[in-house]
């Protein structure tokens, strides 16, 4: 919670004057009932008039107060609370952002209901916990301080009554609902994950007949959830119960002990009416402790996440004659060993069998080239936005011009389809590319990595979800446009932000040259297209076990071999059938 | 949308709500009998008071009133409590069903994550309208007409003033909540588009990584949240606006009678008694309409959320009770015409599939090869013509007993929430370990599994985080094998796909494939080997080809 509460830090004075503004709104409530019922009281004993005009004017103007003070201190408390919300979403997401990989848990529709719910957790925080809390405590101490004046005795009674009001039932409220709100967080959660599935999955679901399941299993989660909601309410309204029945019992109980005490009755009258709206005022601390046992879970994960560190990321040999890298300190390799030379204008093929390490290669690239636009392009699971073309597109080029678009999406093939849409490049592509077709899919994603333009492009399964001719075609267009972008750019001379030098080198020949334009690192599983290839490495569990020119690698017995030979047999056989 | 504080609706969609609706008038009524009776006797003890003595009667009178009052509170509170639970338990049911009777072509896209979002948050936005606003809103009409017949009874001109002043709270309150709830749908449509906006941000984080925007996108989701604000405010600034005018209404009241009989009491005019009865109902007159107009902000927004709700989930399933009496023998598509809004998938396409006969389908990205298997799957309804099951009109035939036959395995499977046998098991889900086992090895997936933390038992995430795009198509691989059925609609099985496994997975599906119907759609010329013959998809024309193998 303190990491949340050090967000609103900056808005402190603004939290504290709408804090004095609550407590000023309620003062005036419970000065307003007492001083009529003084003004009441006093008529009834036939002074003259002017003996009560400051009342008359008093409970006018304690009238009109409550309102005005209201308004202000409810628009303050919000304005305050909602910027520091800003924030606190702004944080979230750059803390997992800074994540290198989201693991299970933080599932997107975890992370979801995290923003969505939990963060706004923190406005019930101030707005319902720490701003009436505070405003309740204020009148409660202003309160007995008056009863004191007119009789000790019958302050100790209403001290007692607010302790009980304040803290006795807040307390108990606490306790009876605590272990239940607890239990509710986490079912909210699966019961948002399960909503994702019917929805996000329902053709999966509907395609094996196993929809009637996920929704019998949802069903018993909302009824789950329900049953936890009632408990919840029966315990929690017996305190609410207690509450009115506390207020009752101060009210009769200082009217007593007043009488007593030989309090004058007029006042008598004025501290059984303000009792009442006193102890009103402070059981708005029941409702405040309730709020915080709910808000407990949230906060506890929205300040975990706060302060998260960032994971220890995969250790790697950033050194491009030798790249190793290890996901654990003293696991086996992912990357062994491997030497990657990218002289200008070159293009390197990382061909292998899967799990081989070829995205990891890409990846570790990607990293040690610093920016995406030195060393960057198609990397796995490429993601489509909910967004346009267009937004799509100038992800990694936010400067790019309508001419850039084009070409991008001539080189990828997707210019036509673009040029059908009524809206062109404003058509939105739906979540995660969901209005799209697969290939259209793809497409878009390729041409996202044509437009970014690196140094040293990165290509994973371009052509995935392709048919061999589109994919053929489309390798043929976006390797034509990274070298027809060579040189041609305007960071023809890009360095590293630590000016290590780029990874356009062979490490061996680093002052060789300045410049890597036009570098092409392609990861693929079909080995057609890998002809125009300067360069085809074979990866397999982390080590590179063959590399050489297609041509040299064809001729050599081993995987590469065997592959394109059984590729080809395929390939031969589906041109037979074409009519 | 409607404006009305209560959905009639309701009533009828659950009607296991009708009970508690009823209690929670009964206790409305309790509720001011309670109010009036603690007034009474309080003014009873403060007049015996004045005049310095002690009037037990009357305090025994007072506590008793204020325990009754206790009990109404608490009862009111559990019965809204429970009728919250009960209907957002029952909404919850109805929407995501819903979903399943408008079928995967509906929820496809944007809407997804607007139903997600709604089924989760958006419902519960209903406790507060439940347990906040509809229990005041039944005092504000049983408690201000006691309060009323109270003060006639006392002080006809106090009663006037509380009469004249008492509709100018739901006048301005229904004033100032329409604008209040223009503001407010703009609200909940922001805060829609903030949940889909980050749910879109956190789903593609690591292409934000790899195209360096990922800082970039903070700043998007701060100016997201920071319009959150501004709008919030802007509605904020009204809502509370009313809140003022309805609290300065009743404060005023208050001095507006206390005021006036006062200076009575100075000329003697009226009772002590009676001018303090009157003082104590006064502000009870108004209070539920207030904390009434004081929750309607609060209130509406699970409002929209059950309009919302209630229209999404209303769609009848059209029935479907034809059912097929044995193995299929074909399954024939008439002149059928598909389109789309903005595009024709299919056009007069026919086309016959006999029962074992394995076909593949090729051409080129968004030729209408998935439309086709969307069509047998009943997930697309032709535009024109027929698909024909044994001469049955799919349309018309049981689509639960129809998909039993099929398993298909899609280009992007979901992965659930689940194990992942869990979710190999998603098409006969009393498969056992075994049955589960060979299919990870028929699906050469039996690798992704050894390098799993829990093995067969570890959990997935929503949308395959945790595995490659290569083993979730394994996995949808895995589904197939178990499923066991008798026709197969293979999308594309080995794309993102290695050419080692690849070739594992072809072996695999030469199995899988033999002796039963199969429709594969082909990108690559691997399987074409396993097809009896090939149709072409261009344009959305089919065109068959010879036969591949022979």
């Amino acid at each position: 919670m303190t990491s949340v509460l050090r967000l609103a830090r900056p808005y402190l004075s603004q939290l504290i004057g709408a804090g004095l503004l609550a407590a000023g709104t309620e003062a005036a409530g419970v000065a307003l009932m007492a001083t009529a019922t003084w003004l009441l009281m006093t008529a009834a004993g036939q002074p003259p008039i002017s003996a009560l005009t400051v009342a008359i004017v008093s409970v006018r103007a304690l009238a009109i107060g409550r309102g005005v003070l209201r308004y202000t201190e409810r628009l303050t408390g919000h304005d305050a609370v909602l910027r520091i919300l800003t924030e606190v979403r702004a944080r979230v997401f750059a803390t997992l952002a800074a994540r290198r990989s989201p693991s299970v848990e933080t599932r997107s529709g975890d992370a979801l209901s995290r923003v969505v719910s939990d963060v706004d957790a923190v406005q019930d925080l101030l707005l319902r916990v720490l701003v009436p809390g505070a405003a309740a405590a204020a009148v409660g101490v202003l309160a007995v301080g008056g009863a004191a004046l007119i009789s000790p005795a019958a302050a100790t009674a209403l001290a007692v009554g607010l302790l009980v009001a304040g803290i006795g039932l807040p307390a108990a409220a606490t306790a009876l609902t605590r272990r239940t709100a607890e239990r509710v967080a986490p079912l909210r959660g699966m019961l948002a994950n399960d909503a994702v599935d019917l929805t996000h999955g329902a053709a999966d679901l509907a395609a094996y007949g196993a929809t009637g399941a996920a929704l019998d299993a949802a069903r018993r989660r909302a009824g789950e959830l329900a049953g936890l909601e009632r408990r919840l309410a029966t315990a929690g309204w017996a305190v609410d119960a207690a509450g009115v029945l506390v207020s009752g019992a101060t009210a009769g109980a200082v009217a007593a002990i007043a009488l007593r005490a030989g309090v004058d009755g007029v006042l008598v009258g004025v501290l059984a009416v303000g009792t009442l709206a006193a102890v009103e005022t402070c059981l708005a601390l029941v409702a405040a402790a309730r709020q915080l046992t709910e808000l407990r879970a949230p906060l506890a994960r929205v300040s975990a996440l706060l302060e998260a560190p960032s994971p220890s990321p995969a250790t790697s040999t950033v050194d491009i004659a030798s790249i190793t890298v290890r996901y654990r300190p003293g696991g086996p390799p992912a990357l062994d060993g491997v030497r990657v030379d990218l002289p200008p204008g070159r293009r390197l093929g990382v061909v292998g069998p899967s799990g081989a390490g070829k995205s990891t290669l890409l990846a570790t690239l990607a990293e040690w080239g610093g920016s995406p636009r030195e060393v960057g392009g198609l990397l796995a699971e490429a993601y489509v936005f909910h967004a346009s073309v267009r937004e799509n597109l100038l992800l990694g080029r936010p400067d790019a011009t309508d001419d850039d678009l084009t070409a991008a999406c001539a080189a990828a093939g997707l210019l036509d389809w673009v040029r059908e849409q009524p809206d062109g490049w404003d058509t939105v592509v739906g979540e995660d590319g969901a209005q799209l077709s697969g290939g259209q899919r793809q497409r878009l994603a390729l041409a996202r990595a044509v437009l970014l333009d690196p140094a040293v492009l990165l290509l994973d399964e371009p052509t995935e979800g392709l048919d061999p001719a589109a994919a053929d075609q489309v390798l043929a267009g976006v390797l034509g446009a990274a070298r027809g972008l060579a040189g041609s750019g305007p960071r023809s001379a890009a360095t590293r932000p630590d000016g290590a030098g780029l990874p356009g080198l062979s490490a061996s020949e680093a002052s060789a040259t300045s410049t890597a334009r036009g570098a092409v690192v392609l990861v693929t599983h079909r080995l057609r297209g890998l002809e125009g290839m300067d360069e085809v490495m074979v990866l397999d569990a982390g080590r590179v076990v063959a590399r050489g020119t297609h041509a040299e690698l064809v001729e050599a017995p081993g995987w590469y071999r065997d592959q394109w030979l059984a590729q080809e047999a395929a390939e031969r056989g589906y041109l037979i059938t074409r009519p | 949308m409607n404006r009305r504080p209560f959905d009639p609706r309701l009533l009828r969609r659950v009607p296991a709500t009708r009970r508690q609706f009823a209690a929670l008038g009964l206790l409305g009524v309790a509720a001011a009998f309670v109010v009036i009776a603690q007034a009474t006797t309080l003014a009873a003890l403060l007049a015996g008071a004045a005049g310095g003595r002690l009037d037990r009667a009357a305090l025994a009178g007072f506590v008793a009133a204020v325990a009754a009052r206790a009990g109404v509170v608490w009862g009111q509170g559990v019965v809204a409590a429970r009728a919250a639970a009960t209907v957002k338990a029952a909404l919850r049911g109805e929407l995501l069903g819903a979903v399943g009777r408008r079928g995967p072509e509906w929820v496809a896209g944007q809407r997804a994550g607007e139903i997600a979002t709604l089924a989760g948050r958006g419902l519960d936005a209903l406790d507060a309208y439940f347990t906040g606003y509809l229990p005041q809103l039944v005092l504000g009409v049983t408690v201000p007409v006691a309060v009323l017949a109270r003060m006639v009874l006392a002080d006809w001109s106090s009663a006037l003033i509380v009469a004249v002043t008492l509709p100018l709270i739901p006048v301005f309150g229904a004033l100032l909540g329409w604008h209040t709830e223009a503001a407010t749908k703009r609200q909940w449509r922001r805060l829609s588009m903030l949940g889909g906006h980050f749910l879109d941000m956190v789903s593609g984080l690591p292409t934000l990584r790899a195209f360096g925007r990922e800082r970039a996108q903070v700043g998007a989701v701060r100016r997201m949240a920071d319009e959150h604000r501004l709008a919030t405010m802007r509605t904020l600034r009204i809502a509370f606006l009313s809140g003022m005018v309805l609290e300065l209404v009743a404060t005023l009241s208050v001095a507006l009678v206390a005021v006036p009989i006062g200076l009575r009491l100075l000329e003697g005019g009226v009772s002590l008694q009676t001018a303090l009865l009157v003082l104590l109902l006064a502000p009870e007159a108004y209070l539920p309409l207030r904390a009434a107009g004081a929750r309607f902000h609060a209130s509406m927004e699970g409002l929209t959320a059950l309009d919302a709700a209630l229209s999404l989930s209303t769609v009848e399933a059209p029935e479907r009770a034809d059912a097929l009496p044995g193995a299929v023998r074909e399954i024939r598509l008439e002149s059928v015409t598909v389109e789309y809004d903005r595009t024709v998938a299919l056009r007069d396409v026919s086309l016959t599939i006999r029962a074992g006969e394995r076909v593949a389908i090729i051409g080129p990205s968004g030729a209408g090869k998935s439309t086709l298997l969307g069509l047998l799957l009943g997930f697309v309804q032709p535009t024109a013509g027929r698909v024909l099951v044994d001469g049955v009109d799919l349309a018309t035939l049981d689509l639960d007993a129809w998909r039993a036959r099929l398993a298909w395995v899609p280009q992007r499977a979901h992965l659930f929430a689940a194990s992942l046998a869990d979710n190999i098991r998603l098409g006969a889900p009393t498969a056992s370990d075994d049955a589960v086992r060979a299919a990870v090895k028929a699906a050469a997936l039996d690798d992704v599994v050894e390098a799993l933390p829990d093995g067969l038992d570890t959990p997935l995430g929503e949308r395959g985080h945790g595995l490659s795009s290569g083993q979730r198509q394994r996995v949808a691989l895995a589904r197939a094998f178990v499923r066991d059925a008798p026709i197969l609609l293979l999308d594309e099985p080995t794309a993102r796909l290695d050419g080692g496994s690849e070739a594992a997975v072809l072996d695999a599906t030469r199995r899988l494939v033999a002796g039963r119907t199969a429709l594969m759609v082909a990108h690559r010329p691997a399987l074409l080997a396993e097809a009896d013959r090939v149709i072409r998809v261009t344009d959305g024309h089919v065109v068959s080809l010879e036969a591949a193998a022979a």
